[in-house]
C-alpha cells in the first residue's frame, strides 16, 4: 500500500497535491519520469508525471486536476489513506544539460511537472526564465516555488485576474524576441504545447514537450500511448514522455486523448451522483 | 455416446459439456464446463497404457500421461494430481490452454483410428477435482538452503521456476510489473477460456509454499538486475515474456478504434473492463469489429468483442485456414459463436472520419504462392482485388516482439538481432553470470507450456548452480 502523508488542495476541489510513501520509486526517480497510480481494486491505472521526490523521506509527490471519475476518486483520499498500487518510475528522465538561456513554459497542472525540471536546468548552470499560466488566479499553482526554481518568473492568466492578461504564448514571444534563447521546455495542455511549438519553430529554438497520452501498462506492452513524432509512431511510455516539440503530431494526439470521452463523462457523472446522494 | 468397447478400438472421446454457442457468445463464463467423475473415468478407460507412450514424448515437460490417466481410471484422484504436480506445476492451466493436438494428443495411438484420448480434458479434470475436493495439502519442501533467487515476471515460466526452487529449499521472490501476478495468464487469456480464480489459486499455492510475490515492481526501472544482486540474490531468472505489440505499419494505424490485442485484452482481462462501468477502466465497444491475425490471441480478441455485444466480428488473415496458428478448438469455438473468417485477405490501409475515428479498412485478396522461410505458402496479392470492410473497431493481433525495457538496461546480457535474450539451450543460462532466462523473451511469442518447459530446465540448472556452482 502507498500511504498519503500529505495532501493539499492547491485550487479548491480541482487541483490536488498528494505526497505518497513509495520509497523504491523515490530512490530511483529522476525529473521528467512518471508513475502509474491505481486507487483501489476496481480502479483505473492513471499515469501522472511526478512533481517531486524525496528519497530521504521515501516519498513522491503528484499534482493532478480532477477531470473524471478516477481523479475524483483520488481527490476523496485523505491523509493516511493509501493508493492500492503505484508503479514506477516509468519513462525516460529529462536530459538536463547546460545550454545557456532556457525558457520553461507551464500551463495548468503542467507547472507541477515543470517544477523539478526547471530546478534541474537551473542547477546545471542555465539561465532560466519561467512563464506559467492558468485560466484564472485561483487555478494558478506553485508561483513561489517556480520563482525560487528560476531566475525570472512571468505569470499569465487567461481572464486577467492576475499577472499578464492573456496566454503564455504572448509572453513567450516577447522573451524570444529578446534573443539568445537556446531551449524552450513546454509542459501543459496539448493546445498550449502545440501553440508554443508553433512559435518556437518560427524562432528556430529547440523545444521539448512532455506528453501524457492514454496508456494502460506504461512499460511498452499495450501501445495505447502511440504518438506520431517526426512521421514515426512512438510509444510515449518508453520512448518518452518527452519529445521534440517540433516533431509531435498534436492534432492526432488531441483526437486520441478523446478516445474515451463519452465513457469518462458518464462514469464521472454517475460517481458524483452516487457520492452527492450519500 | 459410443460404448466403451467401441471406444477402446478407436472411436470418439467423451465430449466435455459446453455452454450453448448462442448463450456463451454473450457471457464471460468458461465455455467447456468440465467432466464429471464418471465422464473422466470413462475417458480414462480409453487409454491403451502403451509401453512406449508417444504422448509423453510429445509433452514439453514430460508429464507421465498414462500414469495419471490410470490413476483416474482407478478412482485415485489424489494420486493422479500428485503424479501431475511432480512434472507440471500448473495442470489446471495447461489442461485448458495447451495445444494438445500438436503435442500429447497428436501422438496418441488411439488417435490413429479415431479421436485421441482427451488428455487435456483429463488433466483439467484432475486439477479441478483437487481444487474442489482436495485437502489443499502442500507437497514436501527440502530444508532451507539459505540461497536467494529472484524471478522476474510471474507468467507461466516464472511461476514454474518459483515452484520448483521453493520446494528445493531456496528462498524465492517473484517481481511482477503489473499490480496482479500471473503474467499472460491474467492479462492475456480471457476469463471464458481460463477463469482468473484458477490462476489466483495457482499463485496462492506458491505463496503458501513460501514464495514472496512483489507486484508493481518493474525490473529495469524500479530496480535493476545488478541491484538485485547487491540486495543479496544469488541467482536471477528472467521470464518477462514477449510484450511488445506488433502493428501492421500501414496508413491510418493511429486512428481511434485501432488497438493492439495486448491493449484490448489487458483492458478486458486484467482490468476487467468488460464489467465497465462497475470497474473504472473503459474498453471500446465496436459494432463491427475486425481482428487482424489468426493465432490464439486473435481468437481470444474476436470472442471477447462478440461477448461485449458486437454485431459482427471478422477475423482477417492473409493466409488460408490450413495456416491458421490458433488451437483447433479455439477456431471451432469462434466459428460456432458467429465469428466470420475472412481468409486470404490483407489490409492495405485504414479509413477514418474527421474525428480521427476508424470507419473501415481497404483490403486486398491474396492467393498462396511458393512456401516461404516458415515453410508455409507465401500469400501473394491479387492485383486489382481491392475492397473495403466497414468497421469501427480493429484489434491488431499479428504477434509480439521482445519488450526492450529490461534488456536495454542490462547491457551485459546478450541479445539476438530480434532483441531476444541469448541462452544456453539446455540450461537457460544467459551470457550474464548468475542470470537465466526462458519463455517468450528467449523464444519469441510461443505457448504457455513451452515457457513452462524452459522454466523447468532453468530451475534445474539454477539448483545445480546454487548447490555446485556456475
Amino acid at each position: 500500500m502507498f500511504t498519503i502523508v500529505k495532501r493539499e488542495e492547491m485550487a479548491a476541489g480541482t487541483i490536488i497535491l498528494n505526497e505518497i510513501e513509495a520509497p523504491l520509486i523515490a530512490k530511483k526517480a529522476r525529473p521528467g519520469q512518471f508513475v502509474i497510480l491505481k486507487a483501489n481494486e476496481e480502479g483505473e491505472r492513471i499515469p501522472l508525471t511526478m512533481a517531486d521526490t524525496d528519497p530521504a523521506r521515501g516519498t513522491i509527490t503528484i499534482v493532478y486536476m480532477v477531470v473524471g471519475k478516477s481523479t475524483a476518486l483520488f481527490r476523496d483520499l485523505k491523509v493516511g489513506d493509501a493508493y492500492q498500487d503505484v508503479i514506477g518510475p516509468l519513462g525516460k528522465p529529462t536530459h538536463l544539460e547546460r545550454v545557456g538561456k532556457v525558457v520553461c513554459v507551464g500551463g495548468g497542472t503542467g507547472v507541477a511537472v515543470l517544477h523539478p525540471i526547471t530546478r534541474g536546468l537551473k542547477e546545471v548552470g542555465n539561465e532560466v526564465t519561467c512563464i506559467i499560466g492558468a485560466r484564472n488566479h485561483g487555478l494558478l499553482i506553485l508561483e513561489e516555488q517556480m520563482k525560487a526554481a528560476s531566475h525570472d518568473l512571468r505569470v499569465c492568466t487567461d481572464d486577467g485576474s492576475y499577472g499578464h492578461h492573456g496566454f503564455v504564448t504572448e509572453v513567450l514571444k516577447e522573451v524570444l524576441q529578446a534573443g539568445e534563447v537556446k531551449l524552450v521546455v513546454a509542459i501543459g495542455p496539448v493546445p498550449m504545447m502545440k501553440a508554443v511549438s508553433a512559435i518556437t519553430r518560427e524562432f528556430g529554438v529547440a523545444t521539448m514537450v512532455s506528453l501524457n497520452p492514454i496508456m494502460v501498462d506504461g512499460t511498452g506492452m499495450c501501445g495505447g500511448c502511440r504518438v506520431t513524432v517526426g512521421g514515426e509512431t512512438k510509444f510515449a511510455c518508453v520512448d518518452g514522455p518527452e519529445f521534440d516539440g517540433h516533431q509531435v503530431d498534436y492534432d492526432e494526439l488531441i483526437l486520441r486523448l478523446r478516445a474515451y470521452q463519452e465513457e469518462e463523462q458518464k462514469s464521472h457523472q454517475h460517481y458524483c451522483n452516487v457520492r452527492d446522494a450519500a | 455416446m459410443a460404448s466403451t468397447a467401441e471406444r477402446k478400438s478407436g472411436g470418439g472421446r467423451v465430449p466435455m459439456p459446453e455452454q450453448e454457442p448462442k448463450v456463451r457468445a454473450r457471457n464471460f463464463l468458461e465455455v467447456p464446463t468440465g467432466y464429471t467423475v464418471k465422464m473422466a473415468q470413462e475417458e480414462a478407460a480409453r487409454c491403451l497404457q502403451c509401453k512406449k507412450p508417444g504422448c509423453v514424448s510429445g509433452c514439453p515437460v514430460g508429464v507421465d500421461i498414462p500414469g495419471f490417466i490410470e490413476l483416474i481410471a482407478q478412482g485415485d484422484m489424489t494420486g493422479a494430481i500428485r503424479n501431475l504436480w511432480s512434472k507440471n506445476a500448473l495442470p489446471a492451466v495447461c489442461g485448458r490452454v495447451c495445444p494438445q493436438e500438436v503435442q500429447c494428443e497428436g501422438k496418441c495411438i488411439v488417435g490413429k483410428k479415431g479421436e485421441p484420448v482427451a488428455i487435456g480434458n483429463l488433466e483439467r479434470f484432475c486439477a479441478d477435482y483437487e481444487r474442489e475436493n482436495g485437502h489443499g495439502e502442500l507437497p514436501p519442501k527440502a530444508p532451507a538452503t539459505g540461497k536467494k533467487v529472484a524471478v522476474v515476471g510471474s507468467g507461466p515460466s516464472g511461476l514454474t521456476v518459483a515452484g520448483d526452487l521453493i520446494t528445493k529449499g531456496h528462498d524465492v521472490t517473484i517481481y511482477e510489473a503489473f499490480h496482479k501476478p500471473g503474467g499472460v495468464l491474467v492479462y492475456g487469456i480471457p476469463e471464458f477460456r481460463l477463469p482468473k480464480a484458477i490462476v489466483a489459486q495457482e499463485v496462492d499455492f506458491l505463496a503458501r509454499l513460501g514464495v514472496n510475490i512483489q507486484c508493481n515492481a518493474v525490473v529495469g526501472r524500479t530496480v535493476s538486475l545488478d541491484e538485485l544482486f547487491e540486495e543479496g540474490f544469488d541467482a536471477i531468472y528472467v521470464g518477462v515474456g514477449a510484450g511488445l505489440p506488433r502493428f501492421m505499419n500501414i496508413a491510418g494505424e493511429n486512428l481511434v478504434g485501432i488497438l493492439s490485442a495486448n491493449e484490448y485484452l489487458t483492458r478486458a482481462n486484467l482490468m476487467k473492463a468488460y464489467k465497465y462501468p462497475e470497474v473504472d477502466t473503459p474498453i471500446p465497444l465496436g459494432k463491427n469489429v475486425v481482428v487482424l491475425g489468426a493465432g490464439n490471441v486473435a481468437m481470444d480478441s474476436a470472442r471477447t468483442a462478440m461477448r461485449l455485444g458486437a454485431e459482427s466480428v471478422k477475423i482477417v488473415y492473409r493466409r488460408s485456414r490450413e495456416e491458421m496458428p490458433a488451437r483447433k478448438a479455439e477456431i471451432h469455438h469462434a466459428e460456432e459463436e458467429g465469428i466470420e473468417l475472412f481468409l486470404l485477405t490483407n489490409p492495405t490501409r485504414y479509413l477514418g472520419n474527421d474525428k480521427g475515428r476508424l470507419t473501415g479498412m481497404e483490403c486486398l485478396r491474396m492467393e498462396l504462392g511458393e512456401p516461404d522461410a516458415s515453410g508455409r505458402r507465401r500469400p501473394v496479392a491479387v492485383a486489382g482485388s481491392e475492397f473495403e470492410i466497414a468497421c469501427d473497431l480493429c484489434i491488431v493481433a499479428v504477434g509480439s516482439g521482445a519488450n526492450p525495457l529490461l534488456t536495454s538496461e542490462t547491457p551485459d546480457m546478450r541479445l539476438n538481432r530480434w532483441g531476444n535474450v541469448i541462452t544456453d539451450e539446455k540450461t537457460g543460462k544467459t551470457t550474464k553470470k548468475g542470470v537465466w532466462a526462458g519463455g517468450d523473451i528467449v523464444t519469441g511469442a510461443a505457448t504457455v507450456i513451452l515457457a513452462m518447459g524452459a522454466g523447468r530446465d532453468a530451475a534445474n540448472s539454477i539448483h545445480d548452480f546454487l548447490t555446485l556452482g556456475w
